[in-house]
Protein backbone atom coordinates (compact mmCIF):
# COMPACT_ATOMS: atom_id res chain seq x y z
CA UNK A 1 0.00 0.00 0.00
CA UNK A 2 1.01 3.33 -0.46
CA UNK A 3 2.48 5.30 2.19
CA UNK A 4 0.19 8.46 3.91
CA UNK A 5 2.88 10.54 2.56
CA UNK A 6 2.16 8.83 -1.31
CA UNK A 7 -1.26 9.38 -0.59
CA UNK A 8 -1.41 12.97 0.44
CA UNK A 9 0.49 13.85 -2.66
CA UNK A 10 -1.92 12.11 -5.50
CA UNK A 11 -4.72 13.35 -3.57
CA UNK A 12 -3.03 17.03 -3.73
CA UNK A 13 -2.15 16.76 -7.34
CA UNK A 14 -5.93 15.02 -8.05
CA UNK A 15 -7.57 17.88 -6.35
CA UNK A 16 -5.50 21.22 -6.32
CA UNK A 17 -7.82 23.25 -4.71
CA UNK A 18 -7.87 20.98 -1.39
CA UNK A 19 -6.06 20.96 2.15
CA UNK A 20 -4.44 17.78 3.02
CA UNK A 21 -1.98 17.55 5.97
CA UNK A 22 -0.32 14.65 7.11
CA UNK A 23 -0.73 14.48 11.17
CA UNK A 24 1.97 12.26 12.58
CA UNK A 25 1.98 9.64 15.36
CA UNK A 26 4.78 9.82 17.39
CA UNK A 27 3.89 6.48 19.18
CA UNK A 28 5.41 3.03 17.89
CA UNK A 29 2.31 2.48 16.01
CA UNK A 30 3.23 5.21 13.56
CA UNK A 31 -0.75 5.47 12.28
CA UNK A 32 -0.01 9.04 10.54
CA UNK A 33 -3.36 10.48 9.15
CA UNK A 34 -4.15 12.45 6.69
CA UNK A 35 -5.99 15.62 7.79
CA UNK A 36 -8.49 16.68 5.21
CA UNK A 37 -10.39 20.38 4.85
CA UNK A 38 -14.20 20.14 5.26
CA UNK A 39 -15.08 21.62 1.98
CA UNK A 40 -13.48 18.71 -0.09
CA UNK A 41 -13.97 15.80 2.39
CA UNK A 42 -16.73 14.33 0.30
CA UNK A 43 -14.90 14.55 -2.65
CA UNK A 44 -12.29 12.95 -1.36
CA UNK A 45 -13.73 10.36 0.52
CA UNK A 46 -15.02 9.23 -2.93
CA UNK A 47 -12.13 8.86 -4.39
CA UNK A 48 -10.34 7.13 -1.55
CA UNK A 49 -12.93 4.74 -1.96
CA UNK A 50 -13.02 4.46 -5.72
CA UNK A 51 -9.60 4.34 -6.64
CA UNK A 52 -8.66 1.39 -8.30
CA UNK A 53 -4.92 1.95 -6.39
CA UNK A 54 -6.67 2.49 -2.64
CA UNK A 55 -9.78 0.90 -3.22
CA UNK A 56 -10.59 1.60 0.38
CA UNK A 57 -13.82 -0.39 0.55
CA UNK A 58 -14.17 -0.51 4.33
CA UNK A 59 -14.98 1.82 7.16
CA UNK A 60 -13.83 0.43 10.02
CA UNK A 61 -14.17 2.63 13.09
CA UNK A 62 -15.49 6.32 12.89
CA UNK A 63 -14.57 8.29 16.49
CA UNK A 64 -14.80 11.63 17.64
CA UNK A 65 -11.76 13.50 19.60
CA UNK A 66 -12.26 16.45 21.92
CA UNK A 67 -9.35 19.01 22.02
CA UNK A 68 -10.34 21.78 23.85
CA UNK A 69 -8.37 24.83 24.04
CA UNK A 70 -5.01 24.62 26.04
CA UNK A 71 -4.24 27.37 28.76
CA UNK A 72 -0.97 27.22 28.98
CA UNK A 73 1.81 26.90 27.12
CA UNK A 74 2.56 23.80 25.17
CA UNK A 75 6.87 23.75 24.30
CA UNK A 76 8.57 23.90 28.03
CA UNK A 77 12.54 25.45 27.86
CA UNK A 78 14.64 22.13 26.91
CA UNK A 79 17.21 21.16 29.44
CA UNK A 80 20.08 19.07 29.30
CA UNK A 81 18.60 15.91 31.26
CA UNK A 82 15.51 15.19 28.83
CA UNK A 83 12.44 15.07 31.31
CA UNK A 84 9.67 12.66 30.36
CA UNK A 85 7.77 15.64 29.02
CA UNK A 86 10.55 15.52 26.60
CA UNK A 87 10.74 11.82 25.94
CA UNK A 88 6.71 12.14 24.67
CA UNK A 89 7.89 15.23 22.44
CA UNK A 90 7.47 13.77 18.97
CA UNK A 91 10.82 15.19 17.86
CA UNK A 92 12.48 13.63 20.64
CA UNK A 93 11.63 10.16 19.28
CA UNK A 94 13.68 8.62 17.33
CA UNK A 95 11.89 7.49 13.79
CA UNK A 96 9.96 9.88 13.61
CA UNK A 97 9.27 11.88 10.13
CA UNK A 98 11.22 14.72 9.48
CA UNK A 99 10.25 18.33 11.19
CA UNK A 100 7.36 20.17 9.66
CA UNK A 101 9.96 22.36 7.98
CA UNK A 102 11.14 19.29 5.76
CA UNK A 103 8.09 18.18 4.56
CA UNK A 104 6.03 21.03 3.61
CA UNK A 105 2.56 20.52 4.50
CA UNK A 106 3.57 17.89 7.20
CA UNK A 107 1.90 18.32 10.67
CA UNK A 108 2.77 17.70 13.87
CA UNK A 109 0.49 15.67 16.86
CA UNK A 110 -2.39 18.49 18.16
CA UNK A 111 0.09 18.41 21.16
CA UNK A 112 2.16 21.14 19.62
CA UNK A 113 -0.71 23.29 19.06
CA UNK A 114 -3.55 24.91 20.38
CA UNK A 115 -6.38 22.66 20.17
CA UNK A 116 -10.05 24.01 20.59
CA UNK A 117 -11.93 21.57 17.97
CA UNK A 118 -13.59 19.21 17.63
CA UNK A 119 -12.50 15.47 15.52
CA UNK A 120 -13.93 13.41 13.76
CA UNK A 121 -11.44 10.61 12.54
CA UNK A 122 -11.94 7.69 9.59
CA UNK A 123 -10.29 3.99 9.48
CA UNK A 124 -10.41 2.82 6.21
CA UNK A 125 -9.40 -0.49 5.43
CA UNK A 126 -9.40 -2.52 1.49
CA UNK A 127 -11.71 -5.70 1.95
CA UNK A 128 -11.20 -6.04 -1.88
CA UNK A 129 -6.89 -5.23 -1.65
CA UNK A 130 -6.30 -6.33 1.98
CA UNK A 131 -4.86 -3.58 2.85
CA UNK A 132 -4.93 -0.53 5.38
CA UNK A 133 -5.88 1.37 7.54
CA UNK A 134 -5.70 4.83 6.22
CA UNK A 135 -6.53 7.42 8.44
CA UNK A 136 -8.69 10.52 7.55
CA UNK A 137 -9.38 13.61 10.22
CA UNK A 138 -11.19 16.19 9.96
CA UNK A 139 -11.24 18.88 12.34
CA UNK A 140 -14.26 21.44 13.36
CA UNK A 141 -13.52 25.52 12.93
CA UNK A 142 -14.19 25.61 17.16
CA UNK A 143 -15.96 23.36 20.06
CA UNK A 144 -18.81 25.59 19.99
CA UNK A 145 -20.48 27.00 16.53
CA UNK A 146 -18.89 26.26 13.91
CA UNK A 147 -19.18 21.91 14.86
CA UNK A 148 -20.16 21.35 11.26
CA UNK A 149 -18.33 18.72 9.69
CA UNK A 150 -19.61 17.06 5.78
CA UNK A 151 -21.06 13.39 6.15
CA UNK A 152 -18.82 10.97 5.24
CA UNK A 153 -22.01 8.18 5.39
CA UNK A 154 -22.93 8.25 1.02
CA UNK A 155 -19.66 7.20 1.10
CA UNK A 156 -19.55 4.50 3.60
CA UNK A 157 -22.96 3.56 4.98
CA UNK A 158 -21.13 1.69 8.12
CA UNK A 159 -20.17 5.28 9.03
CA UNK A 160 -24.10 6.11 10.01
CA UNK A 161 -24.61 5.00 13.61
CA UNK A 162 -20.55 6.27 14.56
CA UNK A 163 -21.36 9.23 13.20
CA UNK A 164 -24.42 9.57 14.87
CA UNK A 165 -22.60 8.37 18.21
CA UNK A 166 -20.27 11.32 17.67
CA UNK A 167 -23.00 13.87 17.13
CA UNK A 168 -24.58 12.48 20.23
CA UNK A 169 -21.29 12.24 22.89
CA UNK A 170 -19.14 15.06 21.03
CA UNK A 171 -21.79 17.12 19.43
CA UNK A 172 -20.10 17.51 15.82
CA UNK A 173 -23.12 18.07 13.51
CA UNK A 174 -22.65 16.24 10.19
CA UNK A 175 -24.24 17.73 7.32
CA UNK A 176 -25.75 15.01 4.91
CA UNK A 177 -26.00 12.89 7.22
CA UNK A 178 -29.42 10.56 6.34
CA UNK A 179 -31.04 10.33 10.06
CA UNK A 180 -28.60 12.05 12.15
CA UNK A 181 -30.77 12.15 15.59
CA UNK A 182 -28.96 11.07 19.00
CA UNK A 183 -27.74 7.43 19.36
CA UNK A 184 -27.22 6.54 23.36
CA UNK A 185 -28.32 9.47 25.25
CA UNK A 186 -32.01 10.70 24.83
CA UNK A 187 -33.34 13.22 22.26
CA UNK A 188 -34.30 15.90 25.02
CA UNK A 189 -30.59 15.50 26.06
CA UNK A 190 -28.83 19.08 25.81
CA UNK A 191 -25.30 18.12 26.64
CA UNK A 192 -22.59 16.51 25.06
CA UNK A 193 -20.94 13.82 27.84
CA UNK A 194 -17.65 12.68 25.82
CA UNK A 195 -16.35 16.44 25.64
CA UNK A 196 -13.88 16.90 28.59
CA UNK A 197 -15.37 20.03 30.08
CA UNK A 198 -18.62 18.30 30.61
CA UNK A 199 -19.91 17.84 34.27
CA UNK A 200 -22.33 15.44 35.31
CA UNK A 201 -25.09 15.39 37.20
CA UNK A 202 -24.53 15.13 40.76
CA UNK A 203 -26.02 12.24 42.57
CA UNK A 204 -23.46 10.97 44.54
CA UNK A 205 -25.93 11.91 47.68
CA UNK A 206 -25.67 8.19 49.36
CA UNK A 207 -21.99 7.11 49.01
CA UNK A 208 -21.38 4.23 51.66
CA UNK A 209 -17.55 4.09 50.73
CA UNK A 210 -16.08 7.00 48.82
CA UNK A 211 -13.28 6.89 48.10
CA UNK A 212 -10.98 8.50 44.76
CA UNK A 213 -13.10 10.68 42.44
CA UNK A 214 -16.56 9.51 44.18
CA UNK A 215 -15.37 10.47 47.27
CA UNK A 216 -14.48 14.09 46.00
CA UNK A 217 -17.98 14.39 44.98
CA UNK A 218 -19.34 12.86 47.60
CA UNK A 219 -17.41 15.41 50.31
CA UNK A 220 -20.77 18.28 48.79
CA UNK A 221 -23.27 15.74 50.53
CA UNK A 222 -21.74 15.50 53.41
CA UNK A 223 -20.61 18.46 55.12
CA UNK A 224 -17.94 16.38 57.65
CA UNK A 225 -15.14 15.72 55.55
CA UNK A 226 -13.05 14.46 58.57
CA UNK A 227 -14.86 11.95 58.86
CA UNK A 228 -15.45 10.46 55.46
CA UNK A 229 -11.48 8.42 55.95
CA UNK A 230 -13.32 7.05 59.28
CA UNK B 1 -54.40 -14.59 67.45
CA UNK B 2 -51.30 -13.86 68.41
CA UNK B 3 -48.64 -12.37 66.59
CA UNK B 4 -45.07 -13.83 66.66
CA UNK B 5 -42.64 -10.98 67.51
CA UNK B 6 -40.62 -12.22 64.33
CA UNK B 7 -40.82 -14.60 61.38
CA UNK B 8 -41.03 -18.22 61.70
CA UNK B 9 -41.28 -20.20 58.77
CA UNK B 10 -44.67 -21.83 59.67
CA UNK B 11 -46.80 -19.68 61.16
CA UNK B 12 -48.25 -20.81 63.81
CA UNK B 13 -52.73 -21.49 63.47
CA UNK B 14 -54.56 -19.60 66.00
CA UNK B 15 -53.27 -20.29 69.77
CA UNK B 16 -51.97 -23.72 68.92
CA UNK B 17 -47.99 -23.83 69.52
CA UNK B 18 -45.83 -25.30 66.63
CA UNK B 19 -44.69 -28.29 68.90
CA UNK B 20 -48.78 -29.15 69.51
CA UNK B 21 -49.43 -28.92 65.79
CA UNK B 22 -46.76 -31.16 65.02
CA UNK B 23 -48.09 -33.61 67.43
CA UNK B 24 -51.04 -33.40 65.54
CA UNK B 25 -49.61 -34.14 62.32
CA UNK B 26 -48.42 -37.01 63.84
CA UNK B 27 -51.72 -37.96 64.60
CA UNK B 28 -52.64 -37.66 61.10
CA UNK B 29 -54.36 -34.27 61.83
CA UNK B 30 -53.27 -31.15 59.77
CA UNK B 31 -53.78 -27.64 60.58
CA UNK B 32 -53.85 -24.85 58.79
CA UNK B 33 -54.64 -21.23 58.03
CA UNK B 34 -55.71 -19.41 55.53
CA UNK B 35 -53.02 -17.17 55.87
CA UNK B 36 -50.23 -19.92 55.85
CA UNK B 37 -51.91 -21.61 52.31
CA UNK B 38 -52.24 -18.05 50.68
CA UNK B 39 -48.35 -17.38 51.48
CA UNK B 40 -47.61 -20.95 51.01
CA UNK B 41 -49.54 -20.89 47.47
CA UNK B 42 -48.01 -17.89 46.68
CA UNK B 43 -44.40 -17.88 47.40
CA UNK B 44 -44.04 -21.69 45.29
CA UNK B 45 -45.58 -20.01 41.68
CA UNK B 46 -43.72 -16.47 41.44
CA UNK B 47 -43.64 -15.50 38.32
CA UNK B 48 -40.54 -13.26 37.19
CA UNK B 49 -41.10 -11.20 34.46
CA UNK B 50 -38.74 -12.03 31.37
CA UNK B 51 -36.74 -8.98 30.16
CA UNK B 52 -32.83 -9.16 31.51
CA UNK B 53 -30.15 -5.69 31.30
CA UNK B 54 -27.10 -6.58 31.48
CA UNK B 55 -24.77 -9.87 31.97
CA UNK B 56 -26.60 -10.34 35.28
CA UNK B 57 -29.19 -11.28 32.91
CA UNK B 58 -26.84 -14.27 31.60
CA UNK B 59 -26.92 -15.62 35.16
CA UNK B 60 -30.58 -15.01 35.39
CA UNK B 61 -31.04 -17.43 32.53
CA UNK B 62 -28.44 -20.05 33.90
CA UNK B 63 -30.38 -20.26 36.93
CA UNK B 64 -33.54 -21.14 34.54
CA UNK B 65 -31.76 -23.94 32.95
CA UNK B 66 -31.35 -27.61 34.27
CA UNK B 67 -28.22 -27.19 35.85
CA UNK B 68 -29.42 -24.79 38.65
CA UNK B 69 -33.08 -25.01 37.71
CA UNK B 70 -35.00 -22.39 39.19
CA UNK B 71 -38.07 -24.58 38.62
CA UNK B 72 -36.95 -26.43 42.06
CA UNK B 73 -39.13 -23.30 43.79
CA UNK B 74 -41.73 -23.01 41.11
CA UNK B 75 -40.34 -19.56 39.72
CA UNK B 76 -39.36 -21.20 36.54
CA UNK B 77 -42.57 -19.31 34.33
CA UNK B 78 -40.86 -16.34 32.98
CA UNK B 79 -43.28 -14.13 31.50
CA UNK B 80 -42.91 -11.86 28.58
CA UNK B 81 -45.96 -9.81 29.70
CA UNK B 82 -45.85 -7.51 32.99
CA UNK B 83 -49.68 -8.21 33.18
CA UNK B 84 -48.74 -12.31 34.22
CA UNK B 85 -45.44 -11.40 36.25
CA UNK B 86 -45.26 -11.36 40.44
CA UNK B 87 -41.85 -10.44 40.27
CA UNK B 88 -39.53 -8.12 38.37
CA UNK B 89 -35.76 -9.05 38.73
CA UNK B 90 -33.54 -6.23 37.92
CA UNK B 91 -31.00 -7.94 36.21
CA UNK B 92 -28.15 -5.71 35.03
CA UNK B 93 -27.00 -1.36 34.81
CA UNK B 94 -30.24 0.56 34.79
CA UNK B 95 -28.96 3.63 32.41
CA UNK B 96 -30.73 6.78 32.55
CA UNK B 97 -32.82 6.04 29.09
CA UNK B 98 -33.96 2.82 30.01
CA UNK B 99 -34.80 3.41 33.56
CA UNK B 100 -38.38 4.92 32.42
CA UNK B 101 -39.23 1.87 30.98
CA UNK B 102 -38.39 -0.15 33.98
CA UNK B 103 -40.55 1.93 36.33
CA UNK B 104 -43.43 1.95 33.46
CA UNK B 105 -43.16 -1.97 32.95
CA UNK B 106 -43.39 -2.42 37.03
CA UNK B 107 -46.34 0.10 37.31
CA UNK B 108 -47.76 -2.21 34.81
CA UNK B 109 -47.38 -5.38 36.72
CA UNK B 110 -50.59 -6.05 38.94
CA UNK B 111 -50.07 -6.23 42.85
CA UNK B 112 -49.05 -8.67 44.75
CA UNK B 113 -45.58 -8.10 42.91
CA UNK B 114 -42.26 -8.11 44.32
CA UNK B 115 -39.26 -6.87 42.80
CA UNK B 116 -35.30 -8.31 43.07
CA UNK B 117 -32.34 -5.93 42.50
CA UNK B 118 -29.99 -8.22 40.92
CA UNK B 119 -26.21 -7.30 40.84
CA UNK B 120 -23.98 -4.14 42.18
CA UNK B 121 -25.17 -2.25 39.15
CA UNK B 122 -28.82 -2.56 39.88
CA UNK B 123 -28.39 -1.99 43.57
CA UNK B 124 -25.92 1.20 42.98
CA UNK B 125 -24.71 1.69 39.97
CA UNK B 126 -22.16 -0.48 40.72
CA UNK B 127 -18.38 -0.15 38.72
CA UNK B 128 -19.90 1.91 36.35
CA UNK B 129 -21.65 4.47 38.96
CA UNK B 130 -19.39 7.42 37.77
CA UNK B 131 -20.80 7.27 34.18
CA UNK B 132 -23.45 10.02 33.12
CA UNK B 133 -25.89 7.96 31.95
CA UNK B 134 -25.63 5.27 34.70
CA UNK B 135 -28.60 5.10 37.41
CA UNK B 136 -27.19 4.59 40.64
CA UNK B 137 -29.54 2.40 42.37
CA UNK B 138 -32.99 1.21 40.97
CA UNK B 139 -34.30 2.13 44.36
CA UNK B 140 -34.34 5.23 43.50
CA UNK B 141 -37.62 5.24 41.14
CA UNK B 142 -39.38 1.36 42.53
CA UNK B 143 -39.53 -0.31 46.20
CA UNK B 144 -36.64 -3.00 45.93
CA UNK B 145 -37.43 -6.24 48.23
CA UNK B 146 -34.50 -8.21 47.74
CA UNK B 147 -31.04 -7.34 46.85
CA UNK B 148 -28.46 -9.65 45.48
CA UNK B 149 -24.95 -8.66 45.75
CA UNK B 150 -22.16 -9.62 43.48
CA UNK B 151 -20.64 -8.89 39.81
CA UNK B 152 -22.59 -10.79 38.63
CA UNK B 153 -24.20 -13.15 41.18
CA UNK B 154 -23.84 -16.69 40.68
CA UNK B 155 -27.43 -18.68 40.27
CA UNK B 156 -26.70 -19.90 43.29
CA UNK B 157 -26.82 -16.45 44.73
CA UNK B 158 -30.25 -15.69 42.98
CA UNK B 159 -32.05 -19.04 44.20
CA UNK B 160 -30.84 -17.73 47.61
CA UNK B 161 -31.99 -14.52 47.16
CA UNK B 162 -35.35 -15.70 45.75
CA UNK B 163 -35.86 -18.23 49.25
CA UNK B 164 -35.37 -15.24 51.01
CA UNK B 165 -38.18 -13.43 49.23
CA UNK B 166 -40.22 -16.86 49.44
CA UNK B 167 -39.34 -16.56 53.23
CA UNK B 168 -40.64 -12.69 52.88
CA UNK B 169 -43.79 -13.77 51.24
CA UNK B 170 -44.68 -16.10 53.82
CA UNK B 171 -44.47 -14.01 56.60
CA UNK B 172 -47.22 -12.13 55.13
CA UNK B 173 -50.12 -11.24 56.84
CA UNK B 174 -53.21 -10.98 55.09
CA UNK B 175 -55.05 -8.79 57.49
CA UNK B 176 -54.02 -6.47 60.53
CA UNK B 177 -52.04 -3.62 60.88
CA UNK B 178 -48.89 -5.69 59.60
CA UNK B 179 -50.92 -6.53 56.18
CA UNK B 180 -49.11 -7.18 53.01
CA UNK B 181 -48.35 -4.28 51.10
CA UNK B 182 -50.35 -5.09 48.42
CA UNK B 183 -53.71 -5.50 50.89
CA UNK B 184 -53.16 -2.13 52.53
CA UNK B 185 -55.55 0.07 50.36
CA UNK B 186 -53.78 3.43 50.85
CA UNK B 187 -50.50 1.89 49.93
CA UNK B 188 -48.95 2.87 46.29
CA UNK B 189 -49.13 0.66 43.56
CA UNK B 190 -48.01 3.01 41.05
CA UNK B 191 -44.70 4.98 41.41
CA UNK B 192 -43.95 8.23 39.05
CA UNK B 193 -42.26 7.15 36.09
CA UNK B 194 -39.42 10.04 35.58
CA UNK B 195 -38.86 12.59 32.20
CA UNK B 196 -35.85 13.18 30.11
CA UNK B 197 -34.80 16.21 31.50
CA UNK B 198 -31.99 18.68 29.52
CA UNK B 199 -29.29 16.91 31.49
CA UNK B 200 -30.69 14.37 33.82
CA UNK B 201 -33.93 12.61 34.75
CA UNK B 202 -36.54 14.73 35.77
CA UNK B 203 -36.84 14.02 39.00
CA UNK B 204 -33.15 12.28 39.50
CA UNK B 205 -35.14 10.23 42.12
CA UNK B 206 -38.83 9.58 43.82
CA UNK B 207 -38.21 11.76 47.05
CA UNK B 208 -41.13 9.84 48.42
CA UNK B 209 -39.16 6.18 47.92
CA UNK B 210 -35.67 7.05 48.14
CA UNK B 211 -33.83 9.33 50.90
CA UNK B 212 -29.66 8.89 51.21
CA UNK B 213 -29.37 7.02 54.31
CA UNK B 214 -27.59 9.08 57.32
CA UNK B 215 -23.77 7.76 56.97
CA UNK B 216 -22.59 6.76 60.97
CA UNK B 217 -19.70 8.75 60.41
CA UNK B 218 -18.14 10.70 63.23
CA UNK B 219 -18.03 14.62 62.72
Amino acid sequence: METPEQIRDRLLARFPAAKVELVTNPGTAAEHSLLLDAAHARDIALFLRDDPALRLDYCSNVTGVDWPEKKTAVSAPKTAVPTLVERVDPNALPGTPAPASALGSTRSTPANDSGNYLEAVYHLYSMALKHGPVIIRLRTGNRTDRVTLPSLTPVWRAADFQEREIFDLYGIVFAGHPDLRRLLMWDEFQDHPMRRDYVAPDDFEWEPTPHGDVHERAKGHYPTTEGLKG
Amino acid sequence: MSEPAHHTPFPSAGNISDAEREDLRRHGILISSLEELYGWGRSNSIWPLQFGLACCAIEMIAAATARFDIARFGAEIFRPSPRQADLMIVSGTVTKKMAPQVVRLWNQMPEPKYCIAMGACAISGGPFKQGYNVLKGIDRFIPVDIYIPGCPPRPEALLHGLTQLQDKIRAERISGPQAARHLQPDAASEFPVPDFGAHDLQPPSNPNLFTAPVLPRKA
